[in-house]
């Protein structure tokens, strides 16, 4: 039966068919919804993992003791999760194992533009890459048997387009995987020096069995057409190509490392003029080169950002397509935080109060657009803790005084604990401030370590977060409430000022969690002085009509931090809107 | 059909554009065709200008569609409609919901809104077809039904059967708020 999946569905799917046993991933754009699907299959064991590196770690655990089992994450989740995956590269596996890893060209949700291509070359891990849904499932069912076949961590290279794109798939069954029994091998999984330096030569012909297997295999593939042109490219862009080059002749690279280098010499022979279309680094290009073959590839087309049909014609052939154009420049529509968000409350504070702002990954990096403007970096996360940490010891102490650390629930567990170890360690005297708004926010709500439930909703324990930080030696603890603006203020003062580290954790839950508490939408009554202070809230429910602010009553939660910011007590609560309220969340 | 469809749906997060596009994957399956539908998720959600494409035929190969590409634009919100409008082809048409939703620029009082949106897409020569989807999904119960509305106005321009096209709903759309969507469809199939 043929289903339109999306190519994370699908490799989820593949997954499942190929018996995985345990996955463990951290949630990340747009690598999220693989996990998210395989926790729906009942036979399998998954979880969220607090991060990347540990997710592999549990993976590797699975794998040594014989059972399939898969970890998956984004292009800078495959960073942190690199310390893990360099060296089971060495060890090999007990049951196949398949580090899936999404890329972003384009970065529509990302900080950096990595290409996980070049972390296969380096950590000496085959990768394969999968251009649609159905070779998404597939290209993970045969992972996991190369996986065992070849001794080897599999990573699968995805993208945002093959992730967030549907395309139709043939569903099969699962087959079971029976691990074998487990015997202890410390020559192959004790990676000690001595032992490691002969799994090192055995990487290394792990390597060449792989380069003849990747001269004839099915993910290597060519389509014989014009003698003209032809093109060599892997995943998402030989769909570009695909459309751009319809009478060319394609070398399609399922698998992108290793690389074959007889099957391109053969495929360049046959045509005039070859093409490598490769979106981010010239990978598939420098090993053409290197063996000697004239290609064109970064010569017309950038390193930079992610390719469209019409820009690869106008860089092959000049062509411009014929398209409508408007003379006039079209406003932007940024990203903002929704209307109630708790996070908007603790910005509007940190910026009144002119902090230097360490900030980090999360829905909360949106503190850095307009009208907040209320952050200064923000680099990978779990850095703003650290980062302030170094802040304070470069600049001392008074200038210290001034910088805040702001940190997600889910991104303090991540890696932001590391961080706040450190400044207690070092004497720091760091603020960090706890955005604990209950959920993994930005990649659509998945639970955590802080939450009390796990992937499946299962009750759990939960983190903490006071008594962990108490732990970690931090004296100065208080928990406050963001939409308390007079209260939280406060606190940020007294915390800021004092000559110890300190922790704040600013409470209250994602509106869009269905335990969020609505209240009734608020209105602008006739005492509006219209001073437009409500609207530097950036709040999207608060727009002006006919040269007055106005509260759209459909987008209002009623969250009051305008009420609160009204210096002339304008707005009230709305009570014709109390009927939607009782109706709830959709 | 000699050529791919190539049908892109433009909005602000929120707006249900995930939804539609995968009603619309769903038809084109019915219908037997090869079909790719995309969508960007996570950071251009959170009330972001937001993007899908919906491509059927005998062979799809990008699930997305270049400038200059697109059979038909449905615009959800009437400022979106004149950022994409170099995608349609043209001899493509766009829909457009006339509803104006402000972006945080606008809000936060740093540019205006453009006026007069709808005329200078005309102008340009592209075929617009103006629709006040608010109101009617209003009528059908929920200002947020805006997307199916929209879908149910490009039905009734169609040669596909409503039946068919009610069937993809049907299939696509949680039960809880399949009644509502319903309605909303047939309110866009009669305007």
């Amino acid at each position: 039966m043929k289903k339109l999946m999306l190519g994370n569905e699908a490799v989820a799917r593949g997954a499942y068919e190929a018996g995985v046993g345990v996955v463990s991933s951290y949630p990340g754009t747009p690598s999220t919804e693989i996990t998210q699907e395989i926790a729906k299959y009942d036979e399998v064991y998954s979880e969220w993992a607090p991060n990347e590196k540990v997710a592999l770690e549990v993976a590797i655990g699975a794998s040594m003791v014989g059972v399939r089992a898969m970890s998956c994450m984004k292009h800078v989740g495959l960073n942190v999760a690199a310390d893990p995956l360099f060296t089971a590269s060495y060890t090999g596996v007990g049951g196949g194992l398949v580090v899936c890893v999404a890329d972003d060209q384009g970065m529509h949700s990302s900080q950096n533009e990595q290409d996980s291509r070049l972390v296969a070359i380096s950590s000496k891990v085959p990768m394969l890459e999968p251009s649609d849904s159905e070779e998404c499932k597939e290209y993970v069912k045969q992972a996991f048997v190369l996986s065992e076949k070849y001794d080897t961590p599999m990573l699968i290279r995805l993208s945002t387009r093959v992730s967030h794109s549907q395309s139709l798939v043939e569903v099969g069954e699962r087959k079971e995987h029976v691990p074998k029994d487990y015997v202890r091998d410390m020559a192959k999984n004790v990676m000690m020096p001595a032992m490691a330096m002969k799994r090192h030569h055995y990487v290394e012909k792990r390597l060449d069995d792989m380069r003849a297997l990747a001269e004839d295999c099915p993910f290597n593939t060519v389509e014989k057409n014009s003698d003209k042109v032809g093109v060599i490219c892997g995943g998402i862009a030989y769909q570009y190509a695909k459309e751009v080059f319809p009478d060319a002749s394609f070398l399609k690279l399922g698998m992108i490392n290793p690389m074959p280098s007889e099957l391109i010499l053969d495929f360049a022979k046959g045509v005039e003029k070859v093409y490598v279309i490769e979106e981010l680094e010239p990978v598939i290009e420098n090993h053409c080169k290197v063996l000697g073959i004239d290609v064109i590839g970064k010569s017309i087309l950038p390193n930079i950002g992610e390719f469209s049909v019409a820009q690869i014609k106008k860089a092959v052939d000049g062509g411009e397509t014929e398209k409508f154009t408007v003379s006039e420049a079209v406003p932007g529509r940024p990203p903002v935080m929704c209307a109630g968000c708790p996070h908007r409350s603790t910005f509007y504070v940190l910026k009144k109060l002119g902090l230097i702002i360490s900030g980090d990954i999360g829905c909360y990096t949106l503190g850095a657009l307009p009208p907040s403007s209320a952050m200064d970096f923000c680099v990978c996360m779990g850095a703003s803790v650290g980062m302030a940490h170094g802040i304070e010891k470069a600049r001392g102490r008074e200038f210290g005084k001034k910088v805040v650390a702001v940190i997600g629930d889910s991104t303090f567990i991540h890696s932001g604990i590391t961080g706040l170890i450190d400044i207690v360690y070092n004497k720091g005297n760091s603020t960090v401030i706890i955005l604990d708004n209950s959920i993994t926010g930005m990649t659509g709500h998945q639970d955590n370590p802080t939450t009390g439930y796990t992937i499946k909703g299962e009750p759990t324990k939960a983190v903490d977060l006071v008594l962990l930080c108490k732990a970690c030696g931090i004296d100065r603890i208080v928990v406050a409430d963001p939409f308390d603006l007079k209260g939280f203020e406060e606190v940020v003062r007294e915390e800021t000022a004092a000559v110890e580290p300190s922790v704040i954790i600013a409470q209250r839950p994602c509106i869009l969690l269905k335990s969020a508490q609505m209240y009734p939408a608020r209105v602008i009554t006739d005492d509006c002085k219209n001073c437009k202070m409500c609207m530097r809230l950036g709040c999207p429910a608060i727009s002006e009509k006919d040269g007055r602010p106005t509260i759209d009553a459909t987008l209002c939660v009623g969250c009051g931090l305008c009420v609160r910011v009204c210096k002339f007590g304008a707005i009230r609560q709305d009570d014709s809107n109390l009927k939607r309220l009782a109706q709830g969340k959709e | 059909m000699s050529q791919n469809m190539n049908i892109m749906i433009v909005g602000v997060g929120g707006q249900g554009t995930l939804l539609t596009s995968r009603i619309l994957g769903n038809l084109a399956i019915a219908q037997g065709y090869d079909v790719k539908v995309s969508e960007v998720h996570g950071m251009s959600q959170r009330g972001g200008s937001v993007v899908t494409y919906v491509k059927y035929g005998e062979k799809v190969y990008s699930p997305v569609i270049s400038e200059g590409e697109a059979d038909i634009i449905l615009a959800f919100e009437t400022l979106e409609a004149f950022r994409y409008i170099g995608y349609l082809k043209k001899d493509g048409k766009i829909l457009i919901n006339t509803q104006q939703i402000d972006p945080m620029p606008v809000i936060t009082g740093a540019v205006r809104y453009p006026e007069g949106i709808i005329e200078k897409i005309k102008a340009t020569g592209a075929r617009v077809f103006e629709v006040d989807a608010l109101a009617a999904a209003a009528r059908a119960g929920n200002a947020k039904a805006v997307n199916v509305v929209m879908l149910g106005v490009l039905a009734a321009q169609t040669d596909i059967d409503k039946d068919k096209w009610l069937a993809a709903v049907e299939q696509t759309v949680p039960p809880k708020f399949l009644e509502l969507n319903k309605k909303a469809f047939e309110l866009g199939y009669s305007l």
